[in-house]
């Protein structure tokens, strides 16, 4: 059950990273949004006393805020350049963590972000007696209703548009698309998606410390849909399952673990350089798709 | 219809353009030659906002684009091509379209992204007729043969329905039999009422289609006027010929 919670926090922010991808732009800065949506949600429950779902909804419109904010700079920078920037981002979010004291005392407990000694007491799962299936319920109605907002996206004009700014920049202004407009929509979309899943993963968690939210999130944020395929959105799904089985499926292997992980990697960068879920696979499943629902027409 | 006005841009040490003066009148086909590095490319680049102008101004229906970005002045009314082509390779046909319709339904608005455009699908399918490519719409662009690629590149300018057409070299690599098509179809969009600036190394065609012809060498317009007097002309024999030693 946990396990496919855990799923749900790194399939979001996957997708969060994914749309950004679209774009053409590789973006270190989700963890950072899912850090921003973490906090947020987490204070808004613990300190302030909201109900779970305005909190977890002010948690992602925090990351698409700051998504929206950090799009505009990021307009001037590309490649490298921008994974740096973006970097730089996220670490300032953690530095900010790493300081901020904004606590309250319940009885002997102390709540809310307390800088290095991170953030306690994100109880209101537990308060409220959720169960651990209500808790992957609960969080797979956001994943779900992300998923297939994004899957319509894609199917829709916006999802093209986004696509042909990543595939060239210049023919994509030429035909009319507005760069700015496109991409800073893409990296504000990410952060809400980004800053949705810190917002559940924080009262999943209850404990928060600012360690957790550096540059292996991020890493890990854009491994999911590179290796899975930016073909669709089954991309960052099976992106994340893979990584999921290697991390919990290969802890009997002990310090092996760790080389084969490499190895698996190179591999599949070898064998499926455009993800396990490329543009030819969607394609080719689409006209099998296609070719069955033909035959069973002319079986009527 | 289209008016350039001392255009000059400069490349760090490099002069590409030069106080460039052309005007493009209402619905004519205006030939645009030059050898290589002459700043003919330039030219299209610094019109439709890729390069912003050291100096002068560029005018659409006296309206000042100078500078403006391309996706306004695409919506201005001038669409163009590119010499080495650059289309959405991991899109299909008819995706490479849809996205060039986007500047018509309303850039930015958010029903022009949501609402379905049945205008603009049927916009769609008859520019895809009208360059060949109906049949091959699902296809991805990348595994389109040249030509085809030439042509859809040619098909995603006009879908945007612009009232101008730079073509930047669209001859570039094609034989004999797709050149005569591509003649053809020139002609047709003028007969449309299009206003055309053909850019072109390729002479017999330029020859055939355009009104007027202005030549550039080293960045500056040597000359100007219908193709048969270019053609004679001095100046332009010794840009393309070199100098008679005597």
């Amino acid at each position: 059950m946990s396990l496919l919670t855990l799923f749900g926090f790194r399939i979001l922010l996957g997708l969060s990273a994914y749309v950004v991808i679209l774009t053409g732009q590789i973006s270190m800065a989700q963890a950072g949004f899912y850090a921003l949506g973490a906090y947020t949600a987490a204070t808004a429950t613990a300190i302030w006393g909201w109900p779970i779902v305005p909190a977890i909804l002010l948690g992602g419109l925090v990351g698409g805020l700051f998504g929206f904010l950090v799009g505009f700079p990021a307009l001037r920078v590309r490649g490298l350049f921008l994974v740096i920037a973006t970097l730089a981002f996220t670490e300032i979010v953690r530095m900010v963590f790493l300081n901020l004291k904004y606590t309250i005392r319940v009885g002997d407990r102390t709540i809310g972000p307390a800088a290095a000694e991170g953030f306690r007491g994100i109880t209101y799962y537990y308060e409220n007696g959720w169960s651990a299936l209500q808790i992957m319920a609960f969080t797979w109605l956001f994943v779900l209703a992300v998923l297939a907002g994004f899957w319509l996206m894609d199917r829709s004009r916006a999802g093209a548009v986004l696509r042909a700014v990543g595939e060239d920049e210049l023919a994509a202004a030429s035909v009319g698309i507005n760069l700015t407009a496109a991409k800073v929509a893409a990296m504000a979309a990410g952060g809400l998606v980004a800053g949705l899943a810190g917002a559940l993963y924080a009262h999943y968690a209850t404990y928060l410390s600012q360690e957790e939210f550096g540059a292996l999130l991020a890493t890990f944020a854009i491994a999911y849909p590179l290796v899975g395929g930016t073909g669709s959105v089954a991309g960052p799904i099976a992106g994340v399952l893979f990584f999921s089985l290697l991390i919990d499926g290969l802890r009997f292997l002990g310090d092996w673990r760790n080389l084969l992980f490499g190895v698996l990697i190179i591999a599949m960068m070898n064998l499926r350089p455009h993800g396990i879920i490329d543009v030819g696979l969607v394609r080719r499943l689409r006209a099998l798709l296609h070719l069955r629902r033909e035959r069973a027409y002319a079986g009527d | 219809m289209l008016a350039i006005e001392g255009l000059s841009k400069r490349f760090g040490g490099v002069q590409a353009v030069q106080r460039v003066d052309l005007q493009v009148r209402q619905n004519e086909i205006l030939g645009l030659i030059g050898p290589n590095g002459s700043g003919k490319s330039t030219i299209v680049n610094l019109v439709t906002g890729v390069y912003a102008p050291t100096e002068g101004r560029v005018r659409l229906r006296a309206r000042d684009i100078t500078g403006w970005a391309p996706h306004r002045v695409l919506a201005a009314g001038i669409g163009r091509t590119f010499q080495s082509i650059r289309l959405f390779g991991g899109l299909t046909v008819w995706q490479n379209l849809w996205v060039a319709r986007q500047a018509q339904a309303g850039a930015g608005r958010l029903r022009g992204w949501l609402a379905v455009d049945r205008a603009g699908m049927k916009r769609i399918e008859a520019t895809l007729e009208f360059c060949r490519l109906l049949d091959r719409r699902d296809e991805l662009a990348r595994n389109l043969a040249f030509g085809e690629q030439r042509r859809l590149e040619l098909a995603r300018t006009l879908t945007a329905d612009p009232e101008v057409v730079l073509l930047d070299e669209p001859a570039a690599g094609m034989n004999v039999a797709e050149i005569e098509e591509l003649r053809d179809r020139i002609l047709t969009l003028k007969q449309r009422g299009k206003t055309i600036v053909l850019i072109e190394h390729h002479m017999e065609l330029v020859m055939e289609v355009a009104e007027r012809v202005a030549v550039l060498n080293f960045g500056e317009k040597i000359a100007e006027g219908p193709p048969a007097r270019v053609q004679d002309d001095e100046r332009v024999r010794e840009a393309y010929l070199g100098k008679r030693r005597d």
